[in-house]
């Protein structure tokens, strides 16, 4: 394990950083000199998608050009070298979660899917009539909709963990639902909808007092915060490629290999297999037996080059920056009168969620676009969030490390120009 | 502001999304139904009261954005005294307005002031902010029970506008 460790890019351990110098970094994103309605673009959209540096971009062709093959399969010099690739995508994840073995990285098309995945094996064989799903009042669709799915089929019951009206879980809440009949959490690490920090840690701890696994939706946080599964002790931990400057179409679920050993597979067909015969089909290992098919090759290569481009960065950067603009745009956005700041957690990451009196957020999100501003309006995948603020949408600002402090002032600007005209 | 956001943002449709007409529950309604887009949320009730062929009184309820206000506002005024083929007229026509299509049969009652909704076509992802209204008016025409969705595939959805991925005529 020290072996392990002693790679790890911490930023206690990682050499000095170069100053962050965010005009350098916007050079390498091509899409950030875009202009829009006349307007250079300020994208401000980053929870929903992150934009691609020219690396991902260069990484993919690269792939295509010059060593593509299927991978796992031929003998030749192609898919020997396209394989050779993929797995080393797999330990800069790794490295990325800061998981124990490669093997419990797998591969899928996002955290959509590597919730699916444990909600229809461990969910499957572990839950059953009566028995119960913990989740939060925090979540995405995503980590709702598959656990409800499994409730439903299996007569068990969904119970969700409330939040206050910062928009933090309320331990105390969370610790009292977890019963006898509990058969797994499933929490986010970062709210999508309100930027809301979770204390995970402390969650696994209370739940495995009561022998119960964890699962961590962490799209949203992978992009922001140093994310350590062995530190965190949870037993399944989700993101999403896209989320963190890599391409669409590739996520990651991690285990914990010892219950990824235990788990019936989740798709059947090709490279999920050691042998098969009519009568009998034996498994393959792990990580191979959840990745059925020929994979999201170039998916993969691109997120590596995403990886590498954070690393390259440094995630403790990174998150100095995000909070700089975090801190500038709440208090900016929260001191125009009229709006009202949805989700003010006292821990948050990049997110910031509005309403403006009066108008409705699609009708602030078209102004803004107008303007070159790209925020989300609407629920944001997150209905029972809106729900619990009693609003039917917010817009949401989330940020990246290649926005600027300037950027802030033109979404300030663009909320002026809404008041105005809605006034 | 911009002259094209401008386009859009009519100041009669700012006028209506700001002060809706006919923003209430019609207690003599024979008809109703209710709207809703599960993109953003927005729900609204439209109430219709008919006597015989003839629309004597319509009205709505819901929260919506300015556009899908103003649209539902402008609709309650125009249907009042026509008759179901009249309103049916002019549903084909807004719709032909604001995706630029010209499925609407000639003749019957014109748009009038309705025309102020001809900016929409340049933001193809607010189109079905300002047909719920009238999708869901023609539901209640209809006498159907369910809830119009803009993303069903029903019969009265919008399902042969363009999607919201067809990019703004105006980018640059």
């Amino acid at each position: 394990m020290s072996s392990v460790r002693a790679v790890r890019p911490t930023p206690s351990t990682a050499p000095p950083a170069p100053s962050f110098d965010v005009q350098r970094i916007r050079r390498d994103f091509p899409i950030l000199s875009q202009k829009v309605h006349g307007m250079p673009l300020v994208y401000l959209d980053n929870a929903a998608t992150t934009q691609k540096p020219i690396s991902v971009i260069e990484a993919e062709r690269d792939l295509y050009e010059r060593f593509y093959a299927n991978i796992h399969r031929g003998v030749h010099w192609l898919s020997v070298e396209s394989t050779e690739a993929y797995e080393r995508v797999r330990e800069t994840v790794r490295c990325l979660l800061h998981a124990a073995e490669a093997r419990e990285i797998v591969f899928t098309r996002g955290t959509t899917e590597a919730i699916n995945l444990v909600a229809a094996t461990y969910g499957r064989t572990h839950v059953g009539a009566g028995d119960e799903v913990l989740i939060t009042a925090l979540e995405h669709h995503s980590n709702i909709v598959p656990w409800q799915m499994l409730c439903e089929e299996k007569g068990a019951k969904l119970k969700v963990a409330p939040i206050d009206l910062r928009g933090e879980l309320i331990l105390e809440e969370l610790e009292r639902l977890l019963s006898d009949r509990t058969k797994i959490v499933a929490v986010s690490h970062v709210s999508n909808a309100l930027g809301t920090v979770n204390p995970i840690g402390e969650i696994v701890r209370l739940a495995h007092a009561k022998g119960i696994p964890v699962l961590v939706d962490g799209a949203q946080a992978a992009p922001h915060l140093e994310v350590d599964v062995q530190a965190l002790d949870c037993d399944f931990y989700a993101i999403s490629g896209h989320k963190i400057y890599g391409p669409t179409g590739v996520g990651v679920l991690y285990g914990k290999a010892q219950l990824l050993d235990a788990m019936p597979p989740y798709q059947g067909g090709g490279d999920m297999i050691s042998s098969v015969t009519f009568e009998k089909t034996t498994y393959n290992v792990l990580p191979y037996k959840f990745e059925a098919g020929t994979p999201n090759i170039a998916g993969g290569i691109g997120l590596k080059a995403a990886i590498d481009y954070v690393h390259g960065i440094g995630l403790s950067q990174i998150r100095r920056h995000e909070e700089g603009l975090l801190a500038l745009a709440t208090e900016k956005v929260g001191a125009i009168s009229g709006v009202r700041l949805i989700g003010t957690a006292r821990e948050k990451a990049a997110v910031l969620s509005f309403t403006v009196e009066g108008v409705h957020p699609h009708d602030v999100g078209t102004v803004l676009d107008r303007q070159g501003v790209a925020v989300r309006t609407g629920h944001h995948c997150a209905q029972p969030v809106m729900d619990f603020f009693k609003v039917p949408a917010t817009a949401r600002a989330s940020f990246a490390f290649y926005n600027t402090p300037e950027e802030v002032e033109a979404l300030v600007a663009g909320l002026h120009e809404v008041k105005r005209m809605f006034a | 502001m911009s002259s094209d956001l401008r386009d859009l943002y009519q100041e009669m449709i700012l006028d209506h999304g700001k002060r809706p007409r006919n923003f209430r529950a019609l207690a003599k309604a024979n008809r109703r139904a209710e709207g809703y887009n599960p993109l953003c949320g927005d729900r609204e009730t439209v109430y219709l009261e008919v006597e015989g062929d003839r629309v004597v009184d319509a009205a709505f309820e819901g929260a919506g954005c300015a556009i899908s206000t103003a649209s539902a506002s402008m609709m309650t005024e125009a249907l009042k005294g026509k008759s179901r083929e009249e309103a049916e007229t002019l549903f084909e026509k807004f719709r032909d307005l604001i995706t630029g299509e010209t499925k609407a049969a000639a003749g019957g009652p014109p748009l009038g002031k309705l025309e102020v909704f001809s900016g929409v076509r340049e933001y193809p992802v607010r189109i079905k902010c300002a047909t719920l209204p009238w999708h869901t008016m023609r539901s209640a025409l209809h006498g159907d029970a369910a809830v119009i969705s803009t993303e069903d595939g029903a019969e009265a959805s919008p399902k042969d506008e363009p999607r919201p991925t067809t990019p703004p005529a105006k980018v640059c």
